[in-house]
């Protein structure tokens, strides 16, 4: 008589058990789809991006979307998987899209242009003193590009658009 | 990529395999993996080849008809398909950076009398890694 009792109440406590944990699954793959396929929130840090980003972190927001249906462009923020180094991220700016021509200082006396095949794009930190970049790398595949940088929050309490 | 993968042209049916991503954590290849990447003219297009060489190799290549040795690159892989006679690989479009590559192709899962694990190949005569 007993054990009924207590088939009946473990019976329940792990219904419960499996509620919860169905419910904390299904958020972890809702946040796993967003930050991979939506929009993300990353630290991004580094002298690059001087005055644009902060030297010593700034959190931005980056979509997940716009490079996937082509609509990135010259003048973006854009997340690069660096070319040197796949484990790394790079923020930089699309200068030149397919098929521009670009120039840039190899040193300060001699300037150089090239024409950024298909399929590829120019990337250059706004901080060209302290930037490694296309101007070092050359042009990188588009398939790079992991996302765009729309909002950056900052310490101070204005939260500044690009 | 014949034989390995679609051996007679012209099928019912193309073979479908498994490609595993956890290979993207570390990004740690080895010499004869047969991966998918975006194609670096067309980031819309996947392309599925073997890894020949790796970032460090030195590989032999013909150019314009004459024999030519190239260093890959720091971050960059060479590939080519196993079918060498029509095939789109690192021998047109150069070494590729491994930020492209979306997965490693495990097994061939369809169809059934083909279902297997797909071996590493390598052609050790044409790469040499001196570190």
């Amino acid at each position: 008589m007993r054990l009924l009792s207590y088939m009946g109440q473990w019976k329940s406590a792990a219904k419960e058990v499996l509620d919860r944990t169905a419910i904390v699954a299904k958020f972890l793959c809702l946040l796993h789809v967003t930050n991979n396929y939506l929009c993300s929130p990353t630290l991004v840090y580094g002298p690059s991006m001087l005055p644009t980003l902060n030297l010593t972190g700034d959190v931005v927001l980056a979509e997940h979307v716009s490079h996937r249906i082509g609509k990135v462009g010259t003048g973006d923020v854009v997340l690069v998987r660096s070319p040197v180094d796949p484990r790394r991220i790079l923020t930089k700016r699309v200068v030149g899209m397919e098929g521009d021509t670009v120039s840039f200082y190899v040193d300060p006396m001699y300037s150089q242009t090239t024409v950024v095949p298909k399929g590829h794009v120019w990337i250059q930190g706004d901080n060209t003193y302290a930037s490694s970049d296309s101007r070092h790398f050359g042009s990188v595949p588009y398939g790079l590009i992991q996302g765009k940088v729309f909002f950056r929050e900052s310490n101070e309490l204005r939260i500044t658009r690009f | 990529m014949s034989p390995t993968f679609n051996p007679r042209a012209r099928n019912f049916t193309d073979d479908y395999v498994l490609v595993e991503k956890f290979c993207l954590k570390k990004y740690e290849f080895s010499h004869g993996d047969v991966v998918v990447f975006c194609s670096p003219s067309n980031h819309k297009e996947k392309h599925i080849k073997r890894i020949i060489a790796l970032p460090g190799d030195w590989i032999g290549t013909t150019h314009n008809s004459h024999d030519d040795v190239l260093k890959v690159p720091k971050g960059h892989c060479w590939v080519e398909g196993d079918n060498s006679a029509s095939s789109m690989d690192s021998r047109s479009f150069g070494p590729i950076p491994l930020g492209l590559v979306k997965g490693r192709v495990t097994h061939v899962v369809w169809p059934p009398q083909r279902i297997g694990l797909v071996e590493r190949v390598f052609p050790q005569e044409r790469v040499s890694s001196f570190k």
